[in-house]
Formats: structure tokens, C-alpha cells, sequence
């Protein structure tokens, strides 16, 4: 697949994608209308399968959506709560105190600072997602951290201990990375028994995927200089690309949103910087500090070109980070199209264009590691390039 | 805005988690994997390399062969030609030589002849000279006393006489 196709490719979801968003808009905007005139066991109906307690009063999708695709210390095998089943995460968190790890079953899937856990001397409750240090005494609902209302959203304001926890997306990740090793080392023993013959079985699925990224992104980007930067390629490429996959199995033990995961694409577009930075040569260096331009040109340049060397790995992260998660969101919102109606007969539109929706992101899952890789590539490549 | 917070903690699983796998998929997989990759790549194009070598050392010897034909047929033609030359002169010489040795020998029969023939003339001579003298004798016998008649006797005699 050449950068055309790609092109191409992102063009159409593109114009897929709009088309989509303004029907959902056209909906969601009758739906809200309708909302209010449903009654209110339908309400609490929802709100209950949802979790979120009594005091929901809609069906907030918002909270919902956001819910799916953050972190979390718990990873839900299938139903929710007490009456399913549920991973219970360790949390580790590095307090004043020093060390401290339980596991989140002690929380008791409360997510709204109602639990308070003692270990340590120290007291923790959970509230989003997020571990914070309780109060002494709960307030008027119950809750041991304190809300305030910052820019129309409600932040708790306690403090925080580090926390270093195995979250759903630690945990995905990991289990993606032993898939990987154990994946690519049985295939490298492959290679190594039948050598200099064809390949057979994963290996000859794997090998035309291997031979793209070097023929095709390594090569034209990087070189005659590829094959060093070969290993960081291939790792991020089926890393990202797993990952994405895995983000879009709807169960255990997909579901984690790595990919989409702002903290996963920085790390990611950090290395791809670093090794830019630290590989590159005089011409680069040359090329940002001395720019062939005007000499009255050059108090404007260097500083855009020294912006520049910073812009690029962050364009990396957030590109990655954006369109995974747009599209989980787009997934869970035509689902979501369901509780919004409050009504069977939408199921089947809403699961026709979700479906719709999760064939294109299974081409986007390969197309966004596709895309890293071969940005990656060629940033690093700018960095190598030797000037004749 | 939450969302696009990175969590400290997993900042810091993904970068070890992250490096780990480099590591470990660079030491254990990709290493082994590509050099096998680039081993069968080398491999393959040595084979075409050499199936190439090898079709042009045929057609090198496929050359030669015909060359070597071709060069056989002109020696056989060259030899041909030659016999035949050499059959031409020998027939041509014994030609000349036949020639050469019919003139010689019908010089040789001409001087016998002529020499047979001087011969015969000698001894013509003789005989006629023998004849002459015995004619003369006769006529001197039967003619002794008319010397006109002697006279024309031996001239009627000698005209008659012719010498050859």
C-alpha cells in the first residue's frame, strides 16, 4: 500500500466519517428532545444498568462514552458489578508514606469517593477513575473527596498519591507485549529451522507484513541506512497495530483503549524523538541551526525550525491518540443511539452503522500503525539523510 | 480535558513495558528473523545469478559447438578440394608425361625409319650401283662394237633408272 492509497483511504473514511457525524448530530439533537418525554422507570431503568446510582436523572451519554474509553482499575470480563464478573486490578501507589498496594476489589466498584480504603495509616478513595487521599468526614452525599466546579466541569480537588497501578490499559498492554514476544520469537525459531526454505504457516502470514515495513517504509524513508532502525520500526508497527486490535475486540481481553490513551503515544512519539534527535547528523543539526535562507531570514527560522523538531513527535502523538479514539467514540455512540431512544427499534440501524463503523476501524487500526511507522521513518530518516 | 492528561503511572509502564519489548523482540525475533529474511533473499539471487551463469556458459558452448561444426565442414571442403586438385594434376601429368613419351617415341620410330630408310638407300645404291655394273657390263658385253648403239643404251638404261 503506497502513501497514495493511504491518501486516498483517509479522504473516504474522512467524508465516511462527516457524513456519519451529521446524521448523528441530526439524531442526537430529536433524541434529547425525546429524552425528556420518556418516562421515568425507562430513566432509571438505564441509569441503573449504567451504574451510576440514583442520582442520574438521564442517561448521560457523555460520562458513559468517557467511561469506556479512560483507564480503569477494573477490567469487566461481562456484566457489571457484584452481579458479574470482574478482574480486580492491583493498585500500587507510591504515597508519603512510601509503598502501598491492595487490590481495587477493596473499593468495591464505587467510582464516586464513597468508599474509603485504609492501608498504611493513609486513607483512599476513587473517584473517576482516579485514586485520591479521603477526607476525614464525608460530605452531604456521602462522597470522602471534595468536588468544585471548574469551567463547567466538576474536578475533585484532593490530593493525589503517585499512582504506579496495573489499570486495564497496563494490564491490555502487557498481555499484548507477552502475545508479541511469544508470537515473534516461535516465529524467528521458524526462520531458524527452515532456513533458506519458504514460509510456512504464521511465518508466511507475518512475512509479507515484515517485508512491507522494510520494502515499503523503511527503505524508500531511511535508505541504505535502514536495517539499524529496523528493530524500533517493526516493534512499534506491530505493537501499535495489536494494540489497535485489541482496542477493538468489544470483550475480554480487548476493550482497553491503549492506543487511544494519550500516555501510550506520547511514550511512543518520545522514543521516535529521541532517536531522531540522537541519531541525527551534522546536515540535520545543520539544517535547523543554520538554515539556507537570507541572513535576515535566520532570527526568524531557527527558532520555527527548532519549534519544528518539537512539533513533529507531538503531531505523532496526538495523531495516533485522536483517531483511535474518535473512533471508539463514534462505535459507542451509534450504540449508544439505542439508550438514547430508549427504544428496540433503533437497535438495528444503530448496530448496522456501528458494524459499519467497526469494519472501517479495523482498516484504521492498521492504517494509524502504518502511519506512525512510516512518519516515524521518515523523521528519523530526515535525521540520517546524508547531503551529496 | 482529562483525556489528554497522561497518567504518570502509565507514562512510566508503557516506556519500560515499550522498551522491554524493543529489547526483547530486537535480541530474540527481529534480529534472527531478518537476517534469515535477507540470508534466503542472498541465496535466491545467487541461484538466479548462477541459473543465468549457466544459460550463458550453454549458449557459449551451444556457439562453440556450432563453430567447431562449421569449421569441421569447411576443413572437409578444403580437403575435398584438394583431392581433387591433386587428382587433376596427376591425371594432367600423365597426360603431359604420355604425350611426352608417344612424341618421344614416334621421334624415336622416325629416326629408326630414317635411319631404316638411309639404310634401304645405301643398300639401293649398292644394288642399283651393282645393277648400273652389271647393265654396264652387259651393254659393254653386247655392245662393245657399235659404240652409238652402247651409247644410247646406257642412256635409255639410265633414264629409266630413277634414284629415290
Amino acid at each position: 500500500m503506497d502513501c497514495n492509497q493511504v491518501f486516498v483511504s483517509k479522504v473516504k473514511r474522512l467524508i465516511v466519517v462527516f457524513v456519519l457525524f451529521s446524521a448523528f448530530l441530526g439524531f442526537s439533537t430529536t433524541a434529547f428532545a425525546q429524552v425528556d418525554s420518556v418516562s421515568v422507570s425507562g430513566h432509571e431503568a438505564v441509569a441503573h444498568a449504567e451504574g451510576h446510582g440514583e442520582e442520574k436523572k438521564a442517561f448521560d451519554i457523555t460520562s458513559f462514552i468517557f467511561h469506556h474509553i479512560s483507564d480503569s482499575h477494573f477490567f469487566t470480563l461481562f456484566g457489571h458489578g457484584d452481579h458479574g464478573v470482574t478482574l480486580h486490578l492491583p493498585i500500587i501507589l507510591w504515597t508519603d508514606n512510601g509503598l502501598v498496594n491492595f487490590s481495587s476489589s477493596e473499593f468495591k466498584f464505587n467510582d464516586d469517593g464513597k468508599v474509603v480504603v485504609e492501608k498504611n495509616g493513609q486513607r483512599f478513595a476513587i473517584a473517576h477513575n482516579k485514586i485520591y487521599y479521603a477526607n476525614a468526614t464525608a460530605d452531604a452525599h456521602g462522597s470522602y473527596v471534595s468536588h468544585e466546579v471548574k469551567d463547567g466541569e466538576e474536578v475533585v480537588t484532593n490530593a493525589r498519591p503517585l499512582d504506579f497501578s496495573v489499570t486495564k490499559n497496563v494490564f491490555s498492554m502487557l498481555l499484548s507485549i507477552i502475545v508479541l514476544v511469544l508470537v515473534f520469537t516461535k516465529v524467528a525459531s521458524s526462520y531458524k529451522k527452515r532456513q533458506g526454505k519458504a514460509p510456512k504457516g504464521m511465518q508466511s502470514f507475518l512475512e509479507p507484513i515484515i517485508l512491507f515495513v522494510r520494502d515499503d517504509i523503511a527503505r524508500p524513508n531511511l535508505g541504505h541506512k535502514y536495517a539499524a532502525f529496523m528493530p524500533y520500526l517493526l516493534s512499534v508497527f506491530f505493537f501499535i497495530w495489536i494494540n489497535n486490535m485489541l482496542g477493538l475486540v468489544p470483550f475480554f481481553p480487548g476493550g482497553a483503549n491503549v492506543t487511544g490513551n494519550i500516555a501510550l503515544t506520547m511514550v511512543l512519539a518520545a522514543c521516535t524523538f529521541l532517536i531522531t534527535t540522537f541519531k541525527a547528523n551534522k546536515y540535520y543539526w545543520g539544517h535547523i541551526l543554520n538554515p539556507p535562507v537570507p541572513w535576515w531570514l535566520k532570527p526568524l527560522m531557527i527558532p520555527v525550525e527548532i519549534f519544528g523538531m518539537f512539533t513533529k513527535p507531538i503531531a505523532l502523538a496526538i495523531r495516533l491518540f485522536a483517531n483511535i479514539t474518535a473512533g471508539h467514540i463514534l462505535v459507542m455512540s451509534l450504540l449508544c443511539l439505542i439508550f438514547i431512544f430508549n427504544s428496540y427499534a433503533v437497535a438495528p440501524a444503530s448496530i448496522f452503522f456501528a458494524v459499519f463503523i467497526g469494519l472501517i476501524e479495523f482498516l484504521v487500526a492498521f492504517i494509524q500503525a502504518f502511519i506512525f511507522t512510516i512518519l516515524s521513518a521518515l523523521f528519523i530518516g530526515m535525521a540520517v539523510e546524508e547531503h551529496h | 480535558m482529562d483525556l489528554l492528561i497522561p497518567e504518570i503511572g502509565l507514562l512510566v509502564w508503557n516506556t519500560i513495558a515499550f522498551l522491554v519489548l524493543v529489547f526483547l523482540l530486537g535480541k530474540f525475533a527481529w534480529k534472527p528473523i531478518m537476517k534469515a529474511i535477507s540470508e534466503r533473499e542472498n541465496s535466491i539471487e545467487d541461484a538466479l545469478n548462477k541459473a543465468e551463469l549457466a544459460k550463458q556458459e550453454m549458449a557459449r558452448l551451444t556457439a562453440q559447438n556450432e563453430d567447431l561444426m562449421k569449421q569441421a565442414r569447411a576443413e572437409r571442403d578444403e580437403i575435398l578440394k584438394e583431392a581433387k586438385l591433386l587428382k587433376d594434376n596427376i591425371v594432367n601429368e600423365a597426360k603431359t608425361s604420355a604425350q611426352v613419351e608417344g612424341a618421344k617415341l614416334i621421334e624415336k620410330a622416325r629416326i629408326e625409319i630414317e635411319n631404316q630408310k638411309k639404310a634401304a638407300v645405301a643398300e639401293l645404291k649398292g644394288q642399283v650401283s651393282a645393277l648400273s655394273l652389271d647393265i654396264a657390263e652387259r651393254v659393254l658385253r653386247s655392245q662393245l662394237d657399235d659404240k652409238a648403239k652402247q651409247q644410247e643404251l646406257v642412256n635409255g638404261l639410265l633414264k629409266n633408272v630413277e634414284l629415290n
